[in-house]
């Protein structure tokens, strides 16, 4: 649509960025304000210059919480993605069945992030939950409080039942869009299955694609509630994520300065990520109106 | 043969979806004694405690009325300021509006762990700290942004004729807004302030920072209950199967517009 330039449009906008700037750029100044200064309480404080970032950058504990965090966002990525494009594949295209999906998955989406981390934790607890009982009876030695590699399939499948509706709902909205003349062309082409799928359903599917996958890398990112209620980060250190050390060093601690530190630079990457995928889709919204 | 094979992968898909929510509502109504010493796949002792204690004990139930209170606040708030914010993005281009909508953007990308000191000390500092109306602003950080998106993903599908007809028949710009854009986008509107309502009521890292008694969430109160000694795993499951109902409900009604929802409105 061709757009009026107008600078008045800005008295509208001004609402939202008071509001948001009360709730982002007021605290973010805290937050840059500590990053630089050291303190021992009293509100008093004495410049630290760049210290706190040379000594997180350097830290262990930080690339510790980095590299599980990334390992964590990749396999989520990579399972959830090609899993949430072949639901969408498989679901009802239309009818009473088609709503019953839809309404059933995203059921999981709308659970608040503590109660997703209690129903896990409970469904796999191993002398109370379904799953616990059933994989000890298979004789399966389970338990996500001890062992570090059941505590992270526990994480991962979490995750999967959480948010894999996420992708499928956004691809299958992205295939309705896809007119039947499509599908008829091809019949009479007689394309194969995989080259319906690899030149009519992955391009229309490619700008509801992005957005699904910007979504659950940000969102997997910042994980924070539910693996802090199924594992609390632990066994050990084993699933303490950004997030949850983050909070640790910040609330549990109260080392201001490295936390601060912390988190420009946790704020950065998401900068960095967000600013990649608007580029991009800003670019196919110009495709799409040519 | 091929409808076969969809309608079994959706049936396994939606069973792994469903078995954790059913243990859940099973083990609600079961007693703790069942809960702890035996393993049925249903109640053998149906009881209805669990729920009674909850919706009898104020330190339980208040969670749930404070949840809703500071939901519904910033449901209302996103709103009201998003909707002339999306007008002036579908409308008009102007002076920094690109560099502005992306500054949105990346608010909802925030990790709410990065915000949780600054805003306690922020909300502590103006007297704020333990109210609703401080929950509500908070989670208005990624909220508002969400709402302006989704609108503005479906006021750019509304004519611009429609606007200009409105001014040319002599509408004030308030008296249009009003009484013309906004029936048209009202499922718009729909779907933004139920997303707003979404996010808001699952969100728990701020919440908890930011309230300690007045206004202490039901997501809290039931963390507390995780750590305290001696769990009561009956009450706990039951709080969690009452937490999830309100979406469970409103579900039905924006099932065709969920995936522009989460989309931000580009579907």
């Amino acid at each position: 649509m061709e757009k009026t330039q107008n600078n008045k449009a800005w008295f509208l906008v001004l609402p939202v960025l008071v509001i948001v700037a009360f709730s982002a750029v007021i605290p973010l100044m805290t937050v840059v304000n500590y990053s630089v200064n050291d303190t021992f309480g009293n509100n008093q404080f004495f410049w630290a210059g760049l210290e706190w970032f040379e000594e997180m950058v350097t830290s262990n504990r930080l690339h510790e919480a980095l590299g599980r965090q990334i390992l964590f966002s990749a396999i989520i990525l990579a399972i959830e993605v090609p899993l949430g494009i072949y639901i969408a594949l498989n679901m009802p295209k239309s009818g009473f069945w088609a709503s019953v999906c839809l309404v059933l998955m995203a059921l999981p989406l709308l659970i608040p992030f503590n109660v997703v981390g209690t129903i896990w934790q409970i469904f796999g607890r191993v002398d109370i939950g379904l799953l616990g009982h059933y994989l000890a009876e298979l004789g399966i030695d389970y338990n996500y409080t001890n062992d570090p590699l059941d505590a992270w399939i526990t994480v991962i499948v979490m995750d999967v039942w959480h948010w894999t509706s996420l992708v499928a709902l956004l691809c299958y909205a992205g295939l309705q869009s896809i007119p039947n003349a499509y599908y008829q062309a091809a019949r009479v082409d007689q394309a194969s299955r995989w080259a319906v799928f690899r030149y009519i359903e992955l391009p229309k599917m490619a700008g509801v694609l992005l957005i699904a996958v910007l979504l659950r890398f940000m969102d997997s990112f910042m994980i924070y509630t539910e693996p802090f209620v199924v594992t609390g980060g632990g066994p050990g250190n084993s699933t303490t994520f950004l997030s949850i050390d983050l909070v640790k060093m910040a609330v549990g601690q109260f080392d201001l300065g490295p936390a601060a530190a912390f988190s420009i630079m946790y704020f950065l990457v998401i900068l960095l990520v967000s600013w990649v995928f608007y580029t991009v889709m800003t670019n196919l919204d110009k495709e799409e109106g040519k | 043969m091929r409808l076969r094979g969809s309608a079994l992968v959706m049936t396994l898909y939606l069973l792994f979806l469903l078995i954790p929510i059913y243990w859940l509502v099973n083990m609600s109504f079961k007693t703790n004694t069942e809960i702890t010493s035996t393993f049925t796949l249903f109640p053998a002792d149906f009881t209805i405690r669990n729920y009674v204690t909850i919706l009898t004990d104020p330190s339980w139930y208040m969670g749930y009325v404070n949840s809703i209170i500071y939901v519904v606040m910033n449901t209302v708030i996103s709103i009201t300021v998003a909707l002339p914010a999306a007008y002036a993005f579908s409308r008009y281009s102007f002076m920094g509006d690109k560099h502005l909508f992306f500054w949105l953007l990346t608010n909802r990308m925030a990790p709410p762990a990065v915000f949780a000191l600054p805003f306690f000390q922020l909300y502590s500092s103006v007297g704020l700290f333990d109210t609703h109306i401080a929950v509500a602003l908070a989670h208005c950080l990624f909220n508002v942004p969400l709402a302006v998106w989704i609108l503005e993903g479906f006021m750019r599908g509304v004519p611009k004729e429609i606007d200009e007809t409105a001014y040319i028949d002599g509408y004030s710009f308030g008296r249009f807004f009003v009484k013309i854009f906004m029936p048209l986008i009202a499922s718009g509107i729909g779907v933004a302030a139920f997303f707003c309502f979404m996010f808001s009521w699952v969100e728990l890292l701020l919440s908890r920072t930011l309230t300690s008694v007045n206004a202490k969430p039901i997501a809290a109160t039931m963390t507390r209950t995780v750590s305290a000694s001696g769990m009561d795993w009956g009450v706990l499951a039951a709080a969690g199967v009452l937490t999830i109902i309100p979406g469970a409900l409103v579900i039905y009604f924006v099932r065709n517009y969920i995936a522009k929802g989460f989309a931000l409105g580009r579907v």
